[in-house]
C-alpha cells in the first residue's frame, strides 16, 4: 500500500502538466481542465490500490492516464461533474512570470477553446496526437478506436481547425 | 497546416496551476500538506491532514523535514498554503487555551495511549514517566513510555516535555535536548528550582493541611497554598499513613 503511494506521487508529479494541458484542450477553460485532471489522478488513485504489484510494475502511464483522463471528460459531457476539491484554494501561478506573458496566456486559453469547440471524436484524436504529441498507436490504444480511425479523424479534425485559422490570416 | 500543428503543440506546453500536485495528493490522502509557522519556540515546521495535526519539528531545513516525515510517518509531504485558521490553532495550543485535532495514525496502541494520556497534563504542570504507564494501564512500562514520548512526531504540541523523570532529573528531550525541554518547562510557569530541590532531597508529594489531600507539586491545587502549609511526603504510605488522600486532579495515586 506504501508502495503505491509512491507510485502515486510519482505520478502526479511526473505527469501533472501533461493532463492539466490535456485537460484544457479538451474543455477549452482552466477551471474545467483542473477538475477534470484532479478527477483523473483521483481515479488512477483508486485503480493503482487494487491493482497487483507486477500490474503497476508493467503499466505504461502516459496512454493509462491519457485514457482515463479523456473517459472523465466523456463522462463530464454526459452528467454528474465531480466537485472540485479546494483545500487550501487554488492559488495563483507563480510559476510562470508576472506578465506570463498574460498575451501568450490569452492566445492559449483562445486557442484551446476552439479546439474544444471541435466534435468530440475529432477533438480528441487531434488532442491526443497534436496536443500530448502521443503515437497513432498510443492514441488508438487510449481511445479504444482502430487506427485507421484516428488517422482520418485526426486529418478531419486538422482541417476543422485550419478553416478557422484562414479568417485570421497565416503569415 | 504547419501553423496549426505548432499552435497545438503550444497548447501541449501549459503547466498545471501551482500546487495542482499538492492538492491531488492530499485530497487521496498519499500526503500530508506541510508549512512553517513562526511561534514562541521559534520556527516550527508543521505537517497536517484532515485528520488533523500529523507532525511538527524545528527542522534545520525543509528537506530535513520532509525526510523525516517520510522516515517516521511513512506518508509523502507536499509544502502547502496554512488554511488560515491554523496559525491561531497552534497559537491557542502552545498557549493551553484549546484541543486542536491529532492524526496519530500509524503509531502502535500504546504510543498513542501514551500520547492521549501525556495531552491531559496541564501546562505548568509536570508528572513522572511512571505516572504515565500507570494511567494507561501499563504500570511497569515505564521504560516503554519513555521511548513513545521520545519518539513523539508532534512534539510541544502533545506536551511530552511535562512528563519528567520522579527522582527530579528534566531527562532527555527529542524536541533539542534537556535544555530545550527546561526552557519550554520555564516559559510554561513551572518552578523548576523549587521542583527538583523537592525532588532531590527525596519529596515526591505534597499535602495541603487543611484538605488533607495529597499532589504531585506542581499540581493547580497547590498554587495558592503559603508554604507553611505544606507537608511533604516521600511516598504514598507515608502520605496514606499521615491520613492524606490522593488529589482527583493530578492522580498522584490511584483514588
Amino acid at each position: 500500500m506504501e508502495g503505491t503511494d509512491r507510485v502515486f506521487e510519482r505520478l502526479v508529479r511526473d505527469h501533472q502538466d501533461r493532463i492539466f494541458a490535456l485537460g484544457l484542450a479538451l474543455t477549452g477553460n482552466r477551471h474545467d481542465a483542473e477538475e477534470v485532471a484532479q478527477d483523473t489522478f483521483l481515479r488512477a488513485y483508486r485503480a493503482l490500490c487494487g491493482y497487483p504489484a507486477e500490474r503497476v510494475r508493467e503499466l505504461k502511464a502516459k496512454p493509462w492516464l491519457h485514457r482515463i483522463a479523456v473517459n472523465v471528460v466523456r463522462n463530464r459531457v454526459r452528467g454528474v461533474r465531480p466537485r472540485l476539491v479546494e483545500l487550501n484554494g487554488s492559488e495563483p501561478d507563480a510559476r510562470t512570470g508576472p506578465e506570463e506573458d498574460a498575451m501568450r496566456r490569452i492566445e492559449i486559453d483562445e486557442l484551446a477553446t476552439r479546439v474544444a469547440a471541435l466534435p468530440a471524436r475529432y477533438r480528441e484524436a487531434v488532442v491526443l496526437r497534436h496536443v500530448q504529441d502521443l503515437s497513432y498507436a498510443e492514441v488508438a490504444e487510449a481511445l479504444g478506436q482502430p487506427v485507421g480511425t484516428v488517422k482520418a479523424n485526426v486529418h478531419r479534425g486538422l482541417k476543422m481547425l485550419r478553416g478557422e485559422n484562414d479568417g485570421h490570416g497565416d503569415d | 497546416m504547419a501553423t496549426v500543428m505548432i499552435d497545438l503543440k503550444r497548447l501541449g506546453d501549459v503547466r498545471a496551476p501551482a500546487g495542482f500536485a499538492e492538492r491531488v495528493l492530499a485530497s487521496a490522502g498519499v500526503a500530508d500538506s506541510y508549512a512553517t509557522f513562526e511561534t514562541v519556540l521559534g520556527r516550527v515546521y508543521v505537517a497536517w491532514n484532515p485528520l488533523g495535526v500529523s507532525a511538527a519539528m524545528r527542522a534545520a531545513s525543509a528537506a530535513e523535514f520532509e525526510a523525516w516525515f517520510r522516515r517516521e510517518i511513512g506518508r509523502g509531504l507536499v509544502r502547502a498554503k496554512p488554511p488560515a485558521s491554523l496559525a491561531a490553532k497552534i497559537q491557542d495550543q502552545l498557549d493551553g487555551k484549546r484541543r486542536m485535532k491529532f492524526d496519530l495514525r500509524g503509531l502502535t496502541p500504546f504510543s498513542q495511549a501514551v500520547l492521549q494520556k501525556t495531552l491531559t497534563i496541564p501546562r505548568g504542570q509536570v508528572r513522572p514517566y511512571g505516572w504515565v504507564a500507570r494511567e494507561i494501564g501499563h504500570p511497569a512500562a515505564v521504560r516503554a513510555v519513555g521511548t513513545a514520548l521520545a519518539n513523539n512526531p508532534i512534539p510541544y504540541f502533545i506536551p511530552c516535555h511535562r512528563v519528567i523523570r520522579s527522582d527530579g532529573v528534566i531527562g532527555n528531550y527529542g524536541g533539542g535536548g534537556p535544555e530545550a525541554k527546561k526552557s519550554i518547562l520555564n516559559l510554561e510557569g513551572v518552578q523548576l528550582k523549587r521542583l527538583q530541590d523537592l525532588a532531590s532531597s527525596g519529596v515526591r508529594y505534597e499535602g495541603v493541611k487543611s484538605t488533607k489531600i495529597f499532589c504531585f507539586p506542581t499540581c493547580y491545587h497547590g498554587r495558592h497554598v503559603r508554604e507553611e502549609n505544606f507537608v511533604y511526603f516521600h511516598d504514598e504510605s507515608e502520605a496514606r499513613r499521615a491520613g492524606y488522600r490522593p488529589c482527583k486532579d493530578c492522580r498522584p495515586a490511584v483514588a
